[in-house]
């Protein structure tokens, strides 16, 4: 049946729920009103407040209590309502969560989920925009993963809440109503840590996640009309832990390398990447690797700022016939 | 406390200010002409204005984003709040915060928030400033019930307490945070017993009542400035618009409140009510009213002229104000 990222997401929810009695939610609005974004619609009335909780304004307290439900076997999936607001929870994510199992010598996991809504484009200023994944993608003992497909939102979700590990998981706003696809009704998951390709090409590769890789697949198409430019397209899916077999084959494939991303360009991801490419397939390549991300400031509040601060289709179109020239 | 009739009625032109300006700050958020969302205070003037006739130039104020009868109250100039409110060069912040970001440190506006709570350390801190400086200044932060489950929230309240500082911290109750009754999701009925856990005197007052607020309010900051250190005022009030203008959009048809609730708080109109007050007293008639509103109207067109001509920013500014 096609349906909606956002109704993918919310679809994992209820059939994981319904799976394993040990999965509840938790967070701001999620239960009475069913989410700010109506991501958890329907679950208090299927599974009732004790397993759908509203919890105050407190996201440290949000993901602190589900790391300790979780050491007694609980698997919450602990809702950020705006992934900016995870920087609140820093503290309880890197230092609790994330090193839970390896300070204890093994005696403990702790199988939390984080859903994060991130991203910009809907004029939510500095702090209803961010990306804010290149914070937790250097956190041993975390993995992180960012789907951009109804398909992949609702497998991956699936296999974060059986994960043993806490998993930031991030869901680009603009994809929740934008994008649509047919889902299998059956239990499905996607395996964290697997990259997918998306389009197949031989002249140039695009790597990317989330939020672009919708832009990535048009400026591809772009590119191929109007430049006779193929241009192969990676889905990274999972940040933490990266796909390296999947990226070096990208690389090696095409030899020329962009990586898209709407996260900042210094320390996001794509520096991960590039050096990746640079120390395992360098002698694959016919041009540096290159980086299109959102720029190095904050998500300005004025249409044009952030416009101009974003990475967008034409964008990518304009990058890819600049590496191609190279 | 006796307070002047020319207090009492600048605190009415405030209220009416507050009014006017988010009236059309939401029209012209439903119209599309504001970008973004917007969080409007309609039907809470009386808790800004109260508050903020109780301080002078170089105190200071933290706010949130539903921070623009806080602005105004503090004296915020209404064409550049909304000119930022429309993202252009002309306002407060060069069009980079918008509505949940505006400041004029000049007013001793430190700054709306868009982070629940943020504002209460900062205007700790504040405080500290002053009492390091040798300064009798005194800091408020205004902040709502929901931010008052944050940990920042008892964090400020135990340093302040402990280091005595001069800092009052109003909470305005409106009943919700976002979409969550209050009380589903807070320890007590009353943020202001809250209080008592860290030392300090906490008072409730009728947050529609403009007259109670600032009397509350005018003895908090005196105690303050005294140096005998931070009250809790707990405004109780409501709004009547949606969490964000336009909330519908984002939450579909799901209802968290009766309409029977909006219309009785509708009728405790704290604008009507200080009319009334002013009238039975004789301080004021139906004319002076109607005069104040339409000097207002007149102020808040301006104000929107002023926008709808100010230019965007360029985007050769978004790396402007990163560093000096
Ligand atoms: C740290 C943080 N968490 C969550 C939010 C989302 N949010 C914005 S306003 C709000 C409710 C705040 O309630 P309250 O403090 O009572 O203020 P009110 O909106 O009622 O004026 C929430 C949860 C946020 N902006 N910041």
């Amino acid at each position: 049946m096609e349906i909606t990222y956002l109704k993918a997401i919310n679809e994992a929810l209820h059939e994981e729920m319904r799976r394993d009695e040990n999965v509840f939610v938790m967070g701001e609005d999620v239960a009475e009103l069913g989410g700010a974004f109506k991501v958890t619609e329907g679950l208090l009335d299927a599974f009732g407040p004790e397993r759908v909780i509203d919890t105050p304004i407190a996201e440290a307290l949000i993901v602190g209590a589900g790391v300790g439900a979780a050491m007694l076997g609980m698997r919450p999936v602990l809702e950020m309502q705006f992934g900016d607001f995870i920087s609140c929870a820093f503290d309880q994510i890197v230092n609790t969560a994330a090193t839970l199992r390896y300070r204890h010598g093994g005696l403990a996991s702790c199988p939390i989920v984080i859903r994060a809504p991130s991203g910009a484009g809907v004029h939510g200023a500095l702090f209803h925009s961010q990306n804010p994944e290149a914070w937790f993608t250097r956190v041993p003992g975390l993995k992180v993963v960012a789907p951009a497909t109804p398909y992949d939102a609702k497998g991956m979700l699936k296999a974060a809440i059986r994960d043993d590990n806490p998993v930031v998981y991030f869901e680009h706003k603009r994809l929740y109503r934008s994008v649509k696809e047919d889902v299998p009704t059956g239990d499905f998951t996607v395996p964290l840590g697997v990259a997918q390709v998306r389009r197949s090409g031989d002249d140039l590769s695009i790597v990317t996640y989330g939020g672009t890789l919708h832009q990535a697949l048009e400026a591809a198409n772009i590119a191929e009309r109007e430049d006779g430019i193929s241009v192969e397209v990676l889905d990274l899916r999972t940040l933490l832990p990266l796909d390296r077999e999947a990226i070096l084959a990208a690389a090696r494939k095409t030899g020329k390398v962009l990586v898209v991303h709407e996260d900042r360009l210094t320390g996001g991801i794509g520096g991960e990447i590039a050096a990746i490419i640079g120390e395992h397939a360098f002698e694959y390549l016919d041009a540096p690797v290159r980086r299109l991300a959102m720029l190095d400031t904050h998500n300005a509040f004025s249409p044009p700022l952030e416009e101009f601060i974003l990475p967008n289709t034409a964008k990518i179109v304009a990058a890819v016939r600049d590496l191609w020239a190279y | 406390m006796e307070i002047e009739r020319d207090k009492l009625l600048a605190m009415y032109r405030t209220m009416r200010r507050i009014r006017c300006f988010e009236e059309r700050v939401r029209d012209l958020s439903i119209a599309n002409e504001i970008p973004g969302f917007v969080h409007v205070s309609i039907g809470e003037e009386a808790s800004a204005t109260g508050v903020g006739a109780a301080l002078r130039l170089t105190d200071r104020i933290t706010s949130t984003h539903r921070g623009h009868g806080h602005l105004i109250a503090k004296g915020g100039r209404l064409d550049r709040m909304m000119a930022e409110i429309f993202g252009r060069r002309g306002g407060y912040c060069k069009g980079k915060g918008g509505s949940m970001h505006i400041a004029d440190f000049a007013l001793g506006i430190l700054g709306a928030n868009g982070i629940v709570g943020a504002g209460l350390p900062i205007a700790t801190g504040s405080a500290l400033a002053a009492v390091i400086q040798g300064r009798d200044d005194v800091t408020v932060s205004f902040f709502g019930d929901g931010a008052a489950n944050e940990g920042a929230f008892h964090e400020s309240l135990n340093l302040a307490a402990i280091w005595k500082l001069p800092v009052v911290f109003a909470c305005e109750n409106n009943g919700f945070g976002e979409f969550t009754p209050a009380q589903t999701v807070t320890s007590v009925a009353d943020i202001a017993v809250r209080a008592q856990a860290y030392g300090i005197p906490g008072q409730i007052v009728d947050g529609n009542d403009v007259v109670a607020v600032h009397q509350a309010a005018a003895e908090a900051v005196a105690r303050a400035r005294r140096g005998e250190g931070p009250t809790l005022i707990e405004c109780k009030t409501y709004r009547w618009e949606g969490h964000v203008v336009g909330e519908h959009a984002m939450i579909g048809t799901g209802q968290y409140r009766e309409r029977a609730e909006i219309e009785q708080w509708r009728a405790r109109c704290p604008i009507a009510r200080m009319e009334k007050w002013l009238t039975e007293r004789g301080l004021a008639t139906a004319d002076v009213f109607e005069a104040v509103a339409g000097e207002v109207r007149a102020e808040v067109e301006a104000a929107v002229e002023f926008a709808r001509a100010s230019e965007s920013p360029d985007p050769k500014e978004v790396a402007e104000d990163l560093f000096v």
